[in-house]
């Protein structure tokens, strides 16, 4: 038996499902940061105007934060990349720009983890303020999507790429979904960039 | 996600053949899912029914030892039988838990989802069949999390279903397992929800337009859009919740809480209330998760059993939509006596007041439909007839909650549990049965047995009301709820105090009968009357699949010609004109 519109596109929405299903999962994630983000505003506007204090105390390192956000959009660029080069059939440099997208997410969480490092050396935990307790939960959350990100991508690069020679237009659409996740992951960075280190 | 291809000879010749496991325990089809949710969903209920009937001694009988299983329950839980308030609260909290999240929701979503769904769109399975086995496991792992917090040293969690901080964050009990429990049964929601609208969406039969789908798929689609978007909230408050408990943070914790007479040694510096608004933006759309679905089994069977079209389809559906939407914005309402400004609470009032319409608008409309039918009084149709008043109470004494005036003092009291319990009980657990009697010859084969079926249905709406109408009573007069001897050593409880042993004797009875259900339900599996693809003359697309459905479901093309309900067509030589004919005929 055969789920129909799997590869092929659904000729009234234009999509295959695996679309439809990856945009769903984002909607339910933007609820999903969307309420950290209302927990953010609530805990800042509820500080009596210890926000400021609390935030110079926590002694958040801009340069390395500014770094990251560098490498997460190169990584969306090199991530595009890779899906363009499957859509003209070119199987090495899907690798190669595969590989690079993972690789700085690598890079990303290397540099977070010196940035938690740095805080714990320093005796700034979670239980500190609800600063830090609110800068841990998010930028945690949003690592752990990092790491989820990099997992699905090297899965399509690494052995899921053999599909390649069977099923070309299976792989370009996986591919594609986990680009969309994996934009969205850095969006929410740049989100939580300015909100954490710059406001 | 289809698998790649792989053309070998010895992967073919093992594909008619699945084994044990994989046919029945990691299967990828949606009515097996469907099935291993229902079950799993009714043996929750189940757990949670008893978890209440123990309760119910304690209210009834305060301070005297429970009689059969106390002596089982240990020291810490109730010594010499005696049940201790803390157990109480367990069991307050689990029931509520159990029954809403593991009991009604894997149920009717999950259950009646899966199976009926594809099967009504005229589909050959979800969209996404190895995610929808994930869903299963996923909330399989969250009710064993859940059933085995009972045996952690300090027990199950016992801070409210609503697990309010700062409270939840500070008790001794297992509220972490609770916490993670929760984790799991929203991961299991999300993936069913994006399966469910994909399925929608990408795999109607041929002819299926929006229009002409059975009501009970737009509730299921509507309800998919509640928790694929208002569970990720709860998701993020439980995870926030769960640092507060092993990271020590203060997210909902304020300044210089007092705890046993000590200032609790936190930060501070954060919002008890935030718990609120987070969990009741899940919350209030769940109100929704558990009765849409209800609503949309009443509607085929109501259909079905009065030989006519539903009154107003489209009206009904538009309701649902903007239901859906509204369930969003009317949450603070359970928040009233949070001291909100008068500004807030008239905004939730104001839509509180105009979600009810939509809701007016579909029980009436079913009403209607009743209306110069040929009834047939079989079992699912006595469930929901039954399902119309008993939901009609609830959604009526919900109406004085939702004004704020009203509200305050109301809210801690019985009355409310009387309301939501007239809406989730013998409103949407009716329906459920009614579900279970109308599609059991489709996943069996074999139809109930009608005697027995009766014998369930009258007691049981007999004793639902002699739990739950008392109180009313007791609630107006003021008996506060989670009260673990029911109000007795409060002087107001005087005059109503005795309700108690009323409502605990009903309940107890209301036992006795599901017992009926129960032979019904395992000796039909093999003896009940055979039943052939479509035993109840029904129009939908799901009858013209086998009894039962194979793998694939359809054994013919399905293309659909016309709308869902073309009951008692004039002129037609039979009083049912099915949805979609064969395509070879």
């Amino acid at each position: 038996m055969e789920i129909p519109y799997t590869v092929e596109a659904h000729p009234e929405t234009g999509l295959n499902n695996g679309k439809i299903g990856i945009w769903l999962f984002l909607t339910s994630e933007v609820m999903l940061f969307g309420a950290l983000f209302a927990t953010f505003i609530m805990l800042r506007i509820g500080s009596d105007g210890n926000w400021a204090a609390m935030q110079a105390e926590a002694e958040l390192n801009i340069p390395l934060a500014t770094v990251n956000t560098a490498v997460l959009i190169a990584s969306s660029l090199t991530m595009v990349m890779a899906w363009a080069s499957l859509m003209r059939g070119q199987l090495g440099r899907f690798k190669l720009f595969g590989w690079l997208t993972v690789g700085c997410g690598g890079i990303f969480l290397v540099i977070k983890y010196f940035e938690y490092t740095a805080k714990f050396d320093h005796h700034h935990y979670p239980e500190s303020s609800t600063f830090l307790a609110i800068y841990f939960a998010m930028t945690g959350l949003h690592a752990l999507h990092v790491i989820g990100g990099m997992a699905w991508n090297a899965y399509f690069t690494g052995p899921g790429s053999k599909v390649f020679h069977t099923n070309r237009q299976w792989l370009t659409d996986r591919v594609e979904h986990s680009g969309l996740f994996w934009h969205f992951v850095d969006l929410v960075w740049i989100f939580l960039f300015p909100v954490f280190y710059l406001l | 996600m289809a698998e790649p291809v792989h053309a070998s000879p010895a992967h073919d010749e093992h594909h008619h053949e699945q084994s044990f496991w994989r046919k029945y325990i990691f299967s990828t089809d949606h009515k097996v899912i469907g099935v291993q949710y229902s079950v799993t969903g009714l043996a929750f209920l189940f757990f949670g029914f008893v978890l209440m009937m123990v309760m119910r001694w304690n209210l009834a009988y305060p301070g005297e030892p429970i009689p059969f299983i106390g002596s089982l329950l240990g020291d810490n839980r109730a010594p010499g039988g005696i049940m201790l308030p803390d157990f109480y609260n367990e069991l307050g909290a689990m029931h509520g838990t159990i029954m809403v999240f593991l009991g009604v929701v894997p149920l009717a979503v999950g259950g009646f989802g899966n199976f009926v769904m594809p099967l009504q769109l005229g589909a050959p399975d979800m969209a996404f069949p190895r995610i929808n086995m994930i869903s299963y496991w996923c909330l399989f792992m969250g009710g064993v999390t859940m059933f085995a917090s009972f045996f952690l040293p300090n027990g199950a969690a016992g801070n409210g279903w609503t697990s309010y901080s700062p409270l939840a964050d500070i008790a001794l009990n297992g509220q972490t397992a609770w916490l993670i429990g929760m984790i799991f049964l929203i991961t299991s929601s999300l993936l069913g929800a994006i399966n469910f609208i994909t399925t929608a969406i990408q795999l109607r039969a041929p002819g299926m337009t929006w229009m002409r789908l059975p009501f009970f798929c737009w509730a299921q689609i509507v309800t998919a859009f509640l928790l694929l978007l208002a569970f990720p909230p709860l998701e993020a408050a439980g995870v926030l919740q769960l640092m507060d408990r092993v990271a020590n943070t203060s997210f909902f914790i304020p300044e210089g809480l007092v705890v046993g007479g000590e200032v609790l040694d936190r930060s501070g510096g954060g919002s008890p209330l935030l718990w609120q608004h987070l969990f009741w933006f899940l919350a209030h759309p769940e109100v929704y998760v558990l009765i849409l679905p209800a609503m949309g089994i009443v509607a085929e069977v109501i259909a079905n059993n009065s030989r006519k079209p539903l009154w107003g389809y489209r009206s009904m559906v538009y309701s649902l939509i903007f239901l859906g939407f509204m369930s969003f914005i009317v949450w603070a309402h359970h928040m009233f006596i949070t001291g909100m400004g008068s500004v807030m609470s008239t905004f939730f009032q104001t839509t509180t007041m105009i979600i009810s319409i939509p809701s007016v608008i579909i029980l009436s409309a079913l009403f209607i439909s009743l209306w110069g039918g040929s009834i047939r009084y079989n079992t699912p149709m006595l469930f929901a007839l039954g399902f119309l008043p008993m939901f009609g109470i609830g959604g009526l004494t919900g109406l004085p909650l939702g004004l704020s005036a009203a509200d305050i003092p109301l809210h801690d009291t019985y009355y409310v549990i009387g309301h939501f319990h007239y809406v989730v009980a013998p409103g949407t657990l009716f329906a459920l049965f009614a579900g279970v009697y109308y599609w059991f010859p489709k996943v069996t084969g074999r139809k109930m047995n009608e005697f027995l079926g009766k014998l369930h249905f009258w007691p049981s709406l007999v004793f639902m009301n002699g739990v739950f109408f008392p109180m009313m009573i007791q609630g107006l007069n003021g008996v506060s709820r989670r009260l673990a001897d029911g109000g007795i050593s409060y002087d107001f409880a005087g005059e109503v105090a005795g309700l108690n042993r009323m409502m605990s004797v009903s309940a107890w009875c209301l036992a006795l009968a599901q017992i009926p259900f129960i032979i019904n339900f395992f000796m039909s599996i093999r003896n009940g009357e055979k039943a052939g693809r479509n035993p109840w003359n029904s129009t939908t697309v799901e009858w013209l699949a086998p009894s039962p459905a194979p793998h694939g479901n359809f054994d013919q093309p399905i293309e659909v010609v016309r709308g869902p309900y073309e009951y008692s067509v004039p002129g037609s030589d039979k009083d049912y004109v099915p949805q979609a004919e064969p395509a070879s005929t």
